[in-house]
């Protein structure tokens, strides 16, 4: 990914910054210029909660080009506790664990080291909550 | 309006063409419909390609194929929707002679997607996901729909032999059409012993990575009677999109803008989903084929699963789905897709099918989409 690219997520990527509708509430993950929901331009910026549950998950065993050599890895759509939905790598888990409704906490992690600028890019990943 | 029929079908077979570029393919099967309908002038053309950029290195598609196909100067449109692209195509061309602007429009689709690496083609493709907030997670398109599976089970208790049902019963129905890529019947246990790609999806609930194109000519239908062949008349067309993302939809286990676009297609056509004698759906993945027939009403939410298991969805069953074999079976170069959908239909309506054929068959419909279900097409034709 150039850096600019990278760069612009940041605040998505790193603190989780997300918008809430001051009209109807809905919470967006990035964050947007209109509301889906309700057409209302104005938001409220804040940090999502880090827990959540999934709500469907896979085991990627065939990747694309990108992720060739991280292969098996676990996938999941993850429903944060602040009501708002986005797809992870789930890690720390073993597959047969998986469940509809497992217990999650987004954590920060490399996603990948390569990319054309030698950056090494971070960003968030589920892991199970334990105990 | 005016109303439309189609007039002329052109697709030669499927599979991996590496001796043929991406143009001779396209103008091949463009050839084969304007002889189909008897006419050797365009009034203008549409291509459906999701990406011959990445797969092809050729941008400004439209105008390439334009000139190859010997109609310089005509209008010529490349429209893109991912693997809706084809059935975007036909709707296009549609209202343009619906609209009166022009008499004799070529609708197309062309993917030549097998001469980049299998890696390369994952990654064209995923393409059509949210590149960004999905393509961060290294989920693969394949990876979606298992989560759109797993989601089903979880909801509705469809079974892993349910789904592979669906690829069995489509290999059957390929392996009686000529133009199949992979024309051979398999097993359930084929199928659940394949090589897993995305749990619990393998190798044979998944479309392939094909080379190929269709296209069709339309007409007023007014017109019908000047070409050679009978017409099919275009009594409905709906479309609609949805979020690419797949998290960002409240329902997992449900295909919202397949459901609306049918609605729009039968509303126009003044059908439900009784009167439809049989359908061409979008079987990217087994799960598809499933969550397709609930969202055209053709069976309850949840009795997708049973319903295939039950055959009903077979030749002779109570609404046969996919008598080309769909693309898990026939192929699934993406751009090209719809309009083959177009074709099949076509040819079952005029009765050209063999041992295919849908008895009887006068009303047909088909469903096209792109992506996880951010995009969808449904046309409803009928025997004139
Ligand atoms: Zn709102």
């Amino acid at each position: 990914m150039p850096p600019a690219r990278a760069w612009r997520n940041y605040p998505q990527l790193y603190r989780l910054e997300a918008a809430r509708c001051t009209k109807c509430g809905t919470v967006h993950f990035p964050p947007r210029l209109v509301c889906s929901h309700c057409r209302n331009r104005s938001f409220e910026t804040f940090r999502l909660g880090r827990t959540g549950q999934l709500v469907s998950y896979t085991v990627i065993r065939t990747p694309s080009a990108e992720f060739t050599g991280q292969a098996p890895f676990a996938v999941g759509i993850v429903e944060m506790d602040d009501r708002v939905r986005l797809t992870a790598q789930v890690v720390d888990v073993g597959f047969d664990e998986l469940r509809v409704g497992l217990p999650v906490r987004l954590e920060f992690r490399r996603i990948s080291a390569e990319g054309e600028s030698g950056v090494i890019h971070y960003g968030y990943k589920a892991a199970p909550v334990r105990g | 309006m005016r109303d439309v029929a189609v007039i002329g079908v052109g697709m030669q077979k499927w599979g991996e063409l590496w001796a043929k570029s991406i143009r001779d393919i396209w103008v091949e099967s463009a050839l084969m419909a304007m002889d189909d309908a008897g006419v050797d002038h365009i009034d203008s053309m549409y291509v459906g390609s999701m990406s011959p950029g990445l797969f092809s290195s050729q941008e400004h598609l439209e105008s390439l194929l334009a000139d190859y196909l010997g109609q310089h100067h005509v209008p010529a449109t490349r429209v893109e929707s991912a693997c809706a692209s084809g059935g975007l195509a036909f709707r296009l061309a549609w209202m343009e002679v619906a609209s009166g602007l022009s008499d004799v429009v070529l609708a197309s689709g062309v993917e030549k997607m097998t001469d980049v690496s299998g890696s390369e083609a994952t990654h064209a493709l995923a393409t059509a996901a949210d590149m960004k907030w999905e393509g961060m997670s290294g989920v693969t398109f394949p990876g979606l729909y298992a989560m759109m599976a797993v989601a089903h089970m979880h909801k509705y208790g469809t079974t892993r032999q349910q789904l592979a049902q669906v690829a069995v019963k489509n290999h059957e129905n390929g392996s009686k059409n000529p133009r199949a890529q992979f024309p051979m019947r398999i097993t359930v246990e084929d199928v659940i012993h394949s090589v897993q790609v995305a749990d619990p999806l393998n190798i044979l609930d998944c479309s392939p990575i094909t080379d190929g194109a269709a296209a069709v000519i339309l007409v007023p239908a007014d017109q019908v009677k000047k070409y050679k062949k009978p017409g099919v008349k275009v009594t409905g067309s709906g479309h609609a999109t949805d979020t690419i993302a797949l998290h960002s939809r409240e329902d997992l286990a449900a295909i919202r803008a397949a459901a609306i676009a049918a609605e729009g297609a039968y509303r126009m056509a003044g059908k439900t989903p009784k009167d439809i004698d049989f359908a061409e759906v979008h079987d990217c993945f087994t799960i598809a084929e499933i969550l397709i027939s609930e969202a055209l009403g053709f069976f309850e939410p949840g009795q997708g699963g049973p319903a295939a298991e039950a055959g009903w969805t077979a030749l002779g069953g109570r609404i046969p789905i996919n008598p080309s074999g769909g693309l898990k079976s026939k192929g699934h170069p993406v751009g090209a897709t719809g309009v083959a959908q177009i074709v099949e239909i076509t040819e079952q309506l005029r009765g050209e099918c063999g041992p295919r054929q849908v008895k009887g068959a006068r009303v047909g419909l088909a469903q096209n989409m792109g992506g996880s279900g951010g995009s969808c097409l449904v046309h409803i034709l009928e025997v004139m």
